[in-house]
């Protein structure tokens, strides 16, 4: 099954009566097993896709679709920048909250909540609230909660902006770690060009004002091991052509101070 | 030479940093509380026995304390007590419930939200004991009127309470309700009531005391039992005892009514 963005276009009207074009032309695919990664300086409109794609916000025109859907519901799931974790909720009731309402049954339930609790490193926090927990674990319950639906398509939108930095590369190397066990396609939305180029089987830059794709690159390093000494001249170059290309967006993002 | 210079500075005047926000961190004993309530009831009792304040107008407490023991051995406690109770938790349950569902609702749809908040806010300011004698023209003179008075008197700062949670509920958890899958009757139950429910209870807490207040002021205009109907009567017979034991009465149930609803508060969320 793959994802397929046709045509995609978002206008609004801002608080000044102005219409603002958010994202134009925006034209991809994500393959099945694909990691997709959206990078882009503030502003470049690369939530408002994520959104779109998630089926939270509708395109001004064009379409997303799924292709060679065989007879059953698409499921997505997404992790988020805000976690937004259900505070009522223990880490195990999070967890399952996807599989409660496609009706799941306990035993399902169960199995699966257990699974995904252990993988992301929760086992004997089940029943702890997320306000006990400390970012980075809240995270990995929002990551076990998304991957417990076993979606078509995993979405993660800045699911590591909170974090310190430390937190952040042990997150970074376990989500590979996982991706490894999973394969799921994924559409993950970052301004690091770093964890792009660490994550990315391709990189999908985008421009600002209006949020166009720039460039879309393969990474072609092994998935596992990127930090690896042998990498480390490949990854820079990566990372510089990156930078070269979003460079002077994020200056004038930093400029109009948002 | 560096030995010399090491000397000169010890012998300088020194002056130790000390922690300057030592005394937040005080504690105080855990018979603190006490110590000014006592300290209080010892001044009064002993103003008394001295006959400094007359006790017509001040009874001590110790002879409110023996009125109180003799008024519930002769079963006219009971009585009142078990009168204002049922009209207390009548009204206030009938109150309290219609106020969640209906600030569920206004809060969650956007039409009757827009159609009726204006009518709640309009209605709200009116000092709900001004309808009783409406309310008594309209449904008798039994227990209906005031009933009614007290659960429209909890009503209205409960649903104003759970629509401000509702309305104050992290959007981004409705997104993820929305994203595995809920459907509108679940995002009410499952996300929309628990966010809510602590603003329910600041609500709940604040329709205690003014329930209290009805209570009182509706047994004393209309009513021949209950506990204001009773303080009332003995005031015009200037028993000043018998009426104390009846503020003491009405005080204890105040604070009983407050401890029940922070009990249930600490059962129900204690995710907070």
């Amino acid at each position: 099954m793959r994802i397929t963005v046709e045509n995609v276009e978002k206008r609004y009207i801002d608080s000044n009566k102005q219409e603002v074009t958010a994202l134009k032309n925006i034209n991809c695919t994500i393959a099945e097993q694909e990691f997709v990664v959206l990078v882009g300086p503030s502003g470049c409109g690369k939530s408002t896709l994520l959104n779109i794609v998630g089926g939270l916000l509708s395109p001004s025109s064009g379409s997303v679709y799924f292709e060679g859907v065989q007879g059953k519901e698409p499921r997505l799931s997404i992790v988020f920048q805000e976690i937004a974790l259900f505070p009522w909720r223990t880490v195990y009731e999070n967890v399952i909250f996807g599989l409660e309402e496609r009706g799941a049954s306990k035993k399902e339930q169960q199995e699966k909540g257990r699974h995904y609790i252990e993988m992301v490193g929760l086992s004997g926090f089940e029943s702890a609230y997320p306000k006990q927990l400390s970012g980075g674990m809240k995270q990995r319950a929002g990551i076990a909660r998304a991957l417990a639906v076993e979606p078509d398509l995993l979405l993660m939108d800045e699911p590591f902006s909170a974090l310190d930095a430390q937190t952040r590369t042990i997150m970074q190397e376990e989500l590979l770690s996982i991706w490894d066990r999973t394969k799921l396609s994924t559409l993950y939305v970052t301004h690091n060009i770093q964890e792009a180029v660490y994550l990315a089987d391709r990189v999908i830059v985008m421009s600002r004002r209006p949020g166009e794709i720039k460039s879309i690159i393969p990474i072609n390093l092994p998935k596992i091991g990127r930090d690896r000494e042998e990498h480390r001249l490949e990854f820079e170059r990566y990372v510089d052509q990156i930078w070269q290309l979003i460079r002077n967006d994020a200056q004038a993002a930093l400029k109009e101070g948002e | 030479m560096e030995r010399a210079v090491h000397n000169q500075a010890d012998q300088q005047p020194r002056q130790n940093i000390v922690n300057r926000l030592d005394f937040l961190d005080k504690k105080t004993p855990i018979y603190t509380p006490i110590l000014g309530i006592l300290g209080i009831l010892i001044i009064w009792e002993t103003l008394s026995q001295l006959e400094v304040v007359s006790a017509l107008y001040l009874p001590a407490p110790s002879t409110i304390l023996a009125m109180g023991w003799g008024m519930f051995t002769t079963g006219e406690i009971h009585t009142n007590l078990l009168a204002s109770l049922i009209r207390l938790a009548a009204g206030f349950a009938i109150g309290a419930s219609l106020g969640i569902v209906i600030g569920l609702i206004l809060g969650f749809f956007r039409w009757l939200d827009a159609m009726f908040i204006p009518v709640v806010y309009s209605l709200f300011p009116i000092p709900k004991i001004a309808l009783l004698p409406l309310f008594i023209m309209w449904l008798g003179v039994g227990e209906t009127p005031k009933v009614t008075l007290i659960a429209i008197g909890v009503f209205f700062p409960i649903l104003i309470n759970t629509y401000t949670g509702v309305k104050n509920i992290d959007p981004s958890l409705i997104k993820a309700a929305v994203t595995f899958g809920a459907k509108p009757f679940n995002i009410i139950r499952k996300v929309i009531l628990p966010g809510a429910l602590p603003m329910v209870f600041a609500g709940l807490k604040v329709a205690a005391s003014i329930s209290l207040l009805l209570l009182v002021a509706a047994e004393m205009i209309a009513a021949l039992n209950g506990v204001g109907a009773m303080i009332l009567r003995y005031g015009n017979l200037m028993m000043t005892t018998n009426l104390m034991v009846g503020v003491l009465i009405l005080s204890l149930l105040g604070l009983l009514f407050n401890r029940l609803l922070e009990w249930a508060e600490r059962k129900l969320l204690p995710w907070k």
